[in-house]
């Protein structure tokens, strides 16, 4: 890129027009400052106007003190220099190069160089490697802190809408090659809305039987009834035993683990007006190296709640 | 006549205009040539003027004062752009009468907030802020969830078009079954979603 400004004008001459007029404007100081400095006290004008007076009030016309005159002149002397070294008339870009954009460069290259080899050398390493690394999770952990808790919550169990992390149940798999896919390239939840489709009645009872799926219905008649239509309509993505397909991000409907809740009416809503989450791709976001660490991170939570849960089944 | 500190001190309408001369070349030089600066006056790549619907959620945000609290404008500082996404240039601002820069941030900056949560997020959120960030002291904006009202967005369009906004006559005749069946919190939404997408970060800062 072309940090020379005057290139950046609709026509060449804009460079010249400020350049000129700011050099002329720093000389007509001078004049001005020179003409009052050199004046004759007690002069013939002086005494003129010392002969002005408004109420007793006499005007004369004195040169300025020697020391305010003199700060004068350093102040056009600064400015004169300042124009030397910095991109002030337009025209050049000053002896210094100096530039917005080039300070920006400087600071952002002044870290890279300490935090690239770190991120370059986890990103050699697969992610199930750097989930066991100390170092690497503290940084994921930062990084989740800042990016990932507007949806997943410090706590990484998310809300009504926003996956739990921790709770091993994954929509789109939970190996660490498919976390790192779903944070780098997104998901897009996409249950279809059964309004048009399916007669009211009909979504009740696939309701039913989808309660049943996790041993919770209470209407074994409409959980018959519900069958039907689960196997011919709901099958397609959760599967004919409802265990859900990771491939397309459907569900398990068997664990008692829900997205929008999984009460009778937030079932019927679901299949309804259908569901539509969005998690965001972050690759152009935070880049590959850093989403890395971040799966890393988010694995490396989820097995360490796997064991802990399993301990605390095996405890009598 | 000869013109001597006397007379320009003795004669007031004299003294005024020659103030204004001396006072104007600040605004001459500094001011006037940014007019024809091209970096501050062509669109980045890809902007294109807000949509009828981005539009009427621009002016919610405008009449809801969110530029109180939360501004547009990421500073090229690296801890700005580590938090926030590439800093901000004029070339994205075009569209925008006025812009909406701000210069406070009680909230986080908006500049590249489009993309970064899904709609349903930001739907949840402006409802209540505290039903997905618990320590969030933004206030709720639930009432937003009403019919799209004020003054015809054909009529907003038209006047911008007459300020340069490069609109197409279809798409002023079009705009208001754009906007139909929406609500205030689905304009405002869209409005959101497309802030500072046109610049990328993996794609690096020149």
């Amino acid at each position: 890129m072309n940090d020379l400004l005057a290139s950046g004008f609709l026509a060449p001459g804009w460079g010249w027009y400020v350049a000129i007029m700011t050099v002329v404007s720093l000389l007509a100081c001078l004049w001005i400052l020179r003409a009052n400095s050199t004046k004759k006290e007690h002069s013939a004008e002086a005494q003129l106007h010392g002969q002005n007076e408004w109420d007793g009030l006499r005007e004369y016309d004195n040169p300025l003190p020697k020391w305010w005159s003199n700060l004068f002149y350093l102040t056009v002397i600064f400015a004169f220099g300042y124009l030397l070294l910095y991109p002030g008339l337009i025209v050049t870009n000053g002896l210094l190069g100096w530039s917005t954009a080039s300070r920006y460069r400087a600071e952002v290259n002044e870290v890279k160089a300490e935090t690239d080899p770190i991120f370059d050398a986890y990103a050699k390493q697969d992610v199930k490697t750097v989930s066991v690394d100390n170092g690497a999770l503290k940084i994921g952990g930062r990084l989740f802190q800042t990016y990932c808790v507007q949806c997943h919550g410090t706590d990484m169990r998310g809300s009504k809408g926003f996956p739990n992390l921790v709770d091993n149940d994954w929509l789109y798999g939970g190996t660490p090659e498919a976390i790192e896919t779903t944070i780098l390239e997104g998901r897009n939840g996409v249950m279809p809305a059964f309004t048009a489709a399916l007669k009211p009645e009909q979504i009740t009872d696939a309701a039913q039987y989808v309660l049943s799926l996790s041993g919770r219905s209470t209407v074994a008649a409409a959980v018959g009834r519900g069958e039907g239509t689960f196997k011919q309509t709901c099958a397609a993505c959760h599967g004919p035993d409802g265990k859900g397909n990771v491939a397309l991000g459907a569900p398990n409907l068997t664990d008692n683990i829900w997205l929008y809740g999984g009460s009778l009416a937030t079932i019927v809503e679901t299949v309804t007006k259908g569901r539509q989450g969005h998690m965001p791709a972050q690759k152009d976001i935070l880049g590959e190296a850093r989403v890395h660490l971040l799966a890393a991170y988010v694995y490396a939570q989820s097995q360490e709640q796997a064991q802990s849960q399993l301990q605390s089944n095996r405890k009598p | 006549m000869k013109i001597t500190h006397d007379t320009i001190e003795r004669k007031t309408g004299l003294l005024i205009a020659l103030v204004i001369f001396v006072v104007s070349i600040g605004g001459l030089v500094e001011i006037v040539p940014l007019f024809f600066q091209k970096n501050l006056i062509e669109p980045v790549a890809g902007l294109k003027p807000y949509d009828p619907l981005r539009l009427v959620g621009r002016d919610i945000y405008v009449r809801e004062g969110c530029y109180n609290c939360h501004s547009q404008m990421i500073r090229p500082f690296r801890a700005e752009t580590e938090r926030y996404g590439p800093y901000s240039v004029a070339g994205e601002f075009v569209y925008d009468r006025p812009f909406q820069w701000g210069s406070k941030r009680t909230g986080p900056d908006l500049a590249r907030v489009g993309g970064r949560y899904s709609d349903d997020w930001h739907r949840l959120h402006l409802d209540n802020p505290r039903a997905v960030v618990p320590d969030s002291n933004m206030p709720r904006y639930d009432f937003l969830d009403r019919p799209i009202t004020g003054p015809s967005v054909n009529r907003r369009m038209k006047v911008l078009k007459t300020l340069g906004h490069p609109y197409s006559d279809e798409e002023i005749a079009n705009a208001e079954s754009v906007i139909k069946d929406k609500t205030e919190l689905d304009a405002l939404i869209a409005y959101l979603q497309g802030l500072g997408i046109q610049i990328k970060a993996s794609k690096g800062q020149s």
